[in-house]
């Protein structure tokens, strides 16, 4: 029996350069980056990827006091996903709706907080919060969703380090095929800038970008990359079965075609390029394609010397000289690495070229690295193309969790 | 301190913790979680910052004597003065 077809009707995001799908999607094509300067915790200021959405759009003062900030990450992206979707929320059967969300970390923040808190009080325990338990529980983007929403079904969090965005439409889609939900809200959120041991961590891997201005700073594929850029985020999604998205006669921006999930078990941080390529073929399979049927590659490519190196490597193994069709673009160069949001609004930002037929840039490219000189890279101008029926979308992560999600233009 | 002094302490500490209310009618003689979107979290809340801002201890066994804005200034309004004498 062939799988249930999935498709993806509502998205909701905030990003350090847009807080909608269609403000997003004009800063990328007008090359409008979003990252800025903030003060750090022990470590001064630092650049990063802030996002400046209305909180209280969808939350009280007092839900935001009490929660996480990707609590309100997934709540402002679920409610925006829902409205989107257009789909009769009041109407619909709680129970029956599934939350999905990927991070790379949660609980980081809290934790620091907490500890930088009793420091105040010789570190005395007895001033430790009561909420650090429900603020730093891995669920607890997921859980936040549910409870200002009123949701009853399946709310949980995905941990796959920077492959979570896509690993919660995978898992969306998987969990919409086997019947246990008939209603996905699901992608990515990040809140990492909001904790300095993620800052320290990459300096000391010295992984985390420096660059005079801020705009500048995420330059995947140029020569003088220098590191990644830390951003908070989010992009969720309405996932359904095409069968009930269409009987609700709803507006569709595509249809998941195939996707892959591996692990390099090599290393600790190191990218492994074989197996990312094992998992881009794995999945152009999946979707019973070729690589010459792919027409958008976004890259994974957090502009760490090596790391760029090696995602380009796996993808001239896969696509080669024979993909004449194939654009490859980057969005990390608008808005820095948004971790367990990555994926998910990297892809967000591909959509629309199903109906504008244009690829987004990738940004900051000065001086190309000729070892990522791949064919069909689209550098700094937005590039007209004559079909965008495939996107393929890359998310790779820590501990070598590799990704690959394929969605196609929908035709009924 | 007075207990007109101690309730505005416990007032400005709701202020905080549960910024979408409207504190300006609270009455003083009835059961603050009868008037205000109030949970046991915030009462923990309203304890922890008695310890944080002021260094007076609740203990779980008094955490009822906090029930209302009168119960409160009864009950905190000495060990306030206790701690004053001490400094």
């Amino acid at each position: 029996m062939k799988p249930a077809r999935i498709v993806i009707t509502g998205v909701g995001l905030t990003a350090p350069n847009g807080n909608s799908l269609p403000e997003f999607r004009q800063n990328l094509l007008n090359g409008i980056a979003g990252i800025e300067r903030i003060e750090v915790r022990y470590m001064g200021q630092q650049l990063a990827g802030v996002c400046h959405y209305d909180a209280l759009k969808y939350q009280k003062k007092k839900e935001i006091r009490v929660g996480t900030r990707a609590g309100s990450i997934s709540i402002y992206c679920a409610r925006e996903a829902l409205a989107d979707s257009g789909v009769q929320f009041e109407g619909m059967a709680k129970d029956r709706i599934g939350i999905y969300i990927g991070c790379t970390e949660h609980g980081n923040v809290e934790t620091e907080n907490e500890i930088y808190g009793i420091s105040k009080f010789g570190y005395d325990t007895k001033f430790w919060s009561h909420y650090h338990n429900p603020r730093t529980v891995a669920n607890n983007p997921a859980g936040e969703a549910s409870l200002n929403l009123g949701i009853t079904g399946p709310a949980y969090t995905i941990g796959a380090a920077c492959a979570a965005g896509n690993l919660g439409l995978i898992h969306a889609t998987q969990m919409l095929r086997l019947g246990e939900v008939d209603f996905a809200i699901c992608g990515g959120v990040s809140e990492s800038i909001h904790t300095f041991g993620i800052f320290a961590g990459f300096k000391s891997q010295n992984a985390l970008a420096t660059h005079e201005d801020p705009k500048k700073a995420s330059r995947p594929f140029d020569k003088a990359r220098n590191g990644i850029v830390i951003s908070e985020g989010g992009c969720l999604y309405t996932l359904e079965r095409l069968v009930d998205a269409q009987a609700r006669g709803a507006k569709i921006y595509a249809e998941i075609a195939g996707y892959h999930v591996n692990s390099d078990a090599s290393d600790y941080v190191l990218p492994n390029p074989q197996r990312q390529s094992e998992c881009i073929r794995a999945a152009i399979g999946r979707a019973g394609l070729q690589p010459r049927d792919i027409h958008i590659v976004n890259t994974h490519a957090t502009a760490t010397p090596l790391g760029d190196i090696q995602e380009c490597e796996a993808i001239r193994a896969v696509f080669g000289e024979g993909c004449p069709e194939t654009s490859i673009n980057n969005t990390k160069s608008y808005i820095g690495h948004a971790m367990g949001a990555a994926g998910a609004l990297e892809l967000a930002g591909n959509l629309p070229s199903f109906d504008d037929l244009t690829v987004h840039p990738s940004i900051n490219v000065d001086d190309l690295d000729p070892q990522c000189a791949l064919p069909g890279l689209v550098l700094n101008q937005p590039r007209k193309v004559a079909k965008v029926d495939t996107i393929l979308n890359n998310s790779f992560g820590m501990l070598g969790i590799n990704s690959t999600l394929i969605v196609k233009r929908f035709l009924p | 301190m007075t207990k007109d002094e101690c309730k505005k302490v416990v007032l400005d500490i709701i202020a905080d913790i549960a910024p979408d209310e409207d504190l300006s009618n609270v009455k003083p003689d009835v059961r603050l979680r009868d008037q205000l979107q109030l949970d046991s979290m915030d009462f923990l809340d309203i304890v922890m910052e008695l310890r944080k801002r002021h260094g007076i201890e609740v203990p779980e066994a008094d955490y009822m004597q906090l029930a209302s804005l009168d119960s409160s200034a009864e009950y905190l309004t000495p060990k306030f003065n206790a701690l004053a004498a001490k400094r």
